[in-house]
């Protein structure tokens, strides 16, 4: 605190003591906007530029995903000739050709749509999963705690990828709905239900320790519901963290889903992914390094968008942090 | 602090108006692995419209705790409460948790010690003040936030319009306590609860907002309960007091009868233990020992391993041992109750 701020509170103080009689109303509600939470966050964020670089990449991405016609630059991914294969990248062709002689940068281009999708599919789900059970776990605690965190502890008993591995591999002849159909919808659940045990022991945590908060037994004594102390004055004050996991939670969840492409149970050719780009180039490092590079490169890009932004998001939640 | 210099005593005299709470032989107990904490043995006391009652105790005297079993905010288990408690003739302990939430706000209403913490750091603060609109009245946002002006500028924070905006860490002490005071008489509740709502503040602005609190209860007419272990904050605002110790009343009377002359050892002891402005070159005399252990609380009078004037043994009257026979709360002159063998010898010492 400045000694100009702590010179006006004193301020404040001696004109509260001297005013005597109780004031008329003056009010002025010209704006008649009341302050929010997300609106004052909004303002924090707007002067951040890791934010803005951050979310000009992800949207740049997103793009990608939605219009990748555009991006290809006329170039077709499944339109190949054999007689590129390999080719380095030119004035022509900005990523050159892969194996098969495909227009590497229409290959990617086309990639982003199933990696970015797999990504904040799975990390959705991974949030609402580990949202509502830390948080109902956290704030009711006792016997729902219990029940909840040992579901919890069994599901962190099996390993993500052998766990999303196996279902992915049965998936198909069960009728669940969206784990019997092949897809990205698919792998994305499968990767989400292996994957939601931190998120929700993260909330769990930030609940048990913001639910004994003064201002908790305060928005108790004014008549708040338990439903509205829980969404209103806990979970915003525990939503941060969060945040900031899963958006680096994208990433890793990207990455395994080439991890299980790989392993020949994620996404199938001919479908377009930057874990089966990756995976494809590894064997021709050498010759071609460029199969991996692109991807990679694109890859990392796209974490680190999402993870400024998580940042500038963790930022902005917290006032205390602003000047 | 210092002693009174105003208010001569009749100006102060209580002029109790309808019966708004009774709480009847009130015990909170918590059950813990390593046994049971009793933290309220049997409180009883009324409170009427614009009546001030102060409840005088140390930490750990079950005051606080009294307070939230009122409120219905301690958690159960593992907190137990048992006994009556009547707001308006009505049951809590016997309503839903449903009924008991909606009473809370408009019927009783808390303003917590530490106002910082009290308040969301999230949100601003007329946001808060204004959650109090929307959420009992269903008052739109923009209407929330006018009243939310209006209630400031009622608990004079200056330039309230401006101010609307602003976060609860941008506050100074006593601004905050202010705001927690907006918020707590939004609804114009008919109790106010106050739990030590001066102690973080300093002496001057202690007296601003206790000042405050008087002329806000003046306009409304509310009950209010101040809980302290500040004395001088007892003897500026309150009409009678309640002394707990060790989970019980120990003393009740008007301010002025108990000020002037305390009827049991341990009010006598919290007396001679601060300074008096009359009494100059004398020591302050520290009541000896510590507040007992609430799971273990000593048999008989709870406060006789500290008390001066215990008696023990053949020293005490036939039925009077202070160490096992346990003092009811009994009326020793008119207007006084205290729970002590020898209310008699303390009174005039």
């Amino acid at each position: 605190m400045t000694d100009r701020q702590q010179a006006e509170l004193r301020k404040d103080e001696v004109e509260a003591g001297t005013t005597t009689g109780l004031a008329s109303p003056s009010v002025d509600v010209a704006s008649g906007r009341q302050n929010s939470l997300w609106s004052d966050a909004w303002d924090s964020l707007k002067r951040n530029v890791l934010f803005w670089i951050g979310s000009v990449l992800a949207v740049l991405f997103i793009l990608l995903a939605l219009l990748p016609g555009l991006f290809a630059r006329g170039a077709d991914p499944d339109d190949c000739a054999l007689g590129n294969s390999l080719d380095k990248p030119s004035a022509q062709h900005w990523f050159g050709f892969d194996q098969q002689g495909c227009d590497y940068m229409a290959t990617v281009v086309y990639g982003a749509r199933n990696s970015l999708i797999i990504g904040v599919l799975a990390v959705l789900f991974v949030l609402v999963l580990g949202v509502v059970m830390g948080a109902i776990a956290g704030y009711f605690g006792g016997a729902t705690d219990s029940l909840l965190s040992r579901v919890t502890d069994i599901f962190y008993a099996l390993p993500l990828v052998l766990g999303a591995l196996v279902l992915l591999r049965v998936g198909p002849t069960t009728n669940i709905p969206i784990i019997n159909k092949p897809g990205p919808a698919a792998v994305a659940l499968a990767l989400a239900l292996f994957g939601w045990m931190t998120a929700m022991r993260l909330v769990r945590s930030q609940v048990i320790a913001v639910k004994s908060a003064d201002y908790v037994a305060a928005a108790r004594a004014m008549g708040a519901s338990h439903r509205r102390i829980l969404v209103r004055h806990i979970l915003p004050n525990a939503v941060a963290p969060v945040l900031v996991y899963a958006t680096i939670t994208i990433g890793v969840l990207i990455a395994a889903e080439a991890t299980l492409t790989y392993l020949g149970v994620g996404l199938q050719r001919p479908t377009h992914s930057w874990g089966l780009q990756i995976e494809a180039g590894q064997s021709l490092l050498r010759t071609a390094p460029h199969l991996v590079l692109f991807p990679s490169l694109i890859l990392t890009l796209t974490v680190m968008a999402f993870i400024l932004m998580g940042d500038a998001l963790r930022d902005a939640l917290d006032p205390r942090q602003r000047a | 602090m210092t002693a009174p210099e105003t208010s001569p005593p009749a100006a102060r005299a209580a002029v109790p108006g309808a019966t708004l709470l009774e709480v009847d032989d009130l015990h909170v107990e918590f059950r813990q692995r390593s046994g049971v904490v009793h933290a309220v043995n049997g409180v009883s006391y009324t409170l009427g419209e614009g009546q001030t009652l102060a409840i005088l105790g140390e930490s750990g005297s079950g005051k606080s705790v009294s307070a939230q079993a009122i409120m219905g905010i301690l958690d159960t288990p593992p907190a137990v409460v048992t006994g009556g408690i009547r707001f308006e003739g009505r049951d809590m302990l016997a309503m839903s948790a449903e009924e008991q939430r909606k009473i809370r706000g408009p019927g009783i209403s808390m303003i917590f010690q530490d106002a910082l913490s009290s308040l969301n750091p999230v949100y601003s603060v007329g946001w808060q003040i204004g959650e109090m609109f929307r959420v009992h009245q269903g008052a739109s946002r923009k209407e929330a936030k006018r009243r939310a002006i209006e209630l400031m500028e009622r608990v004079r924070i200056p330039a309230a319009a401006k101010r609307v905006d602003d976060y609860p860490h941008q506050f100074s002490g006593g601004m905050r306590q202010r705001v927690m005071i907006a918020m707590a008489i939004a609804l114009d509740p008919r109790i106010l609860i106050a739990d030590e709502p001066t102690t973080a503040l300093d002496v001057t602005v202690q007296a601003q907002v206790m000042d405050l609190l008087k002329d806000l209860q003046r306009e409304t007419g509310m009950g209010l309960i101040l809980i302290t272990h500040d004395l001088g904050v007892v003897n500026e605002v309150a009409d009678d007091v309640a002394v707990m110790y060790a989970g019980r009343i120990v003393e009740r009377g008007t301010v002025d009868d108990v000020f002037t002359d305390a009827a049991h050892p341990y009010t006598e002891g919290l007396m001679n233990s601060v300074p008096q402005v009359e009494a100059k070159g004398g020591r302050l005399q520290p009541i000896v020992g510590q507040p007992p252990n609430l799971a273990a609380i000593p048999s008989g009078c709870a406060f006789h391993p500290r008390c001066a004037r215990r008696r023990l043994g053949a020293a005490a009257a036939p039925g009077r041992e202070c160490a096992t026979d346990e003092p009811p709360l009994r009326l020793v002159v008119p207007g006084r109750e205290a729970a002590c063998h020898y209310s008699e010898e303390v009174l005039g010492a």
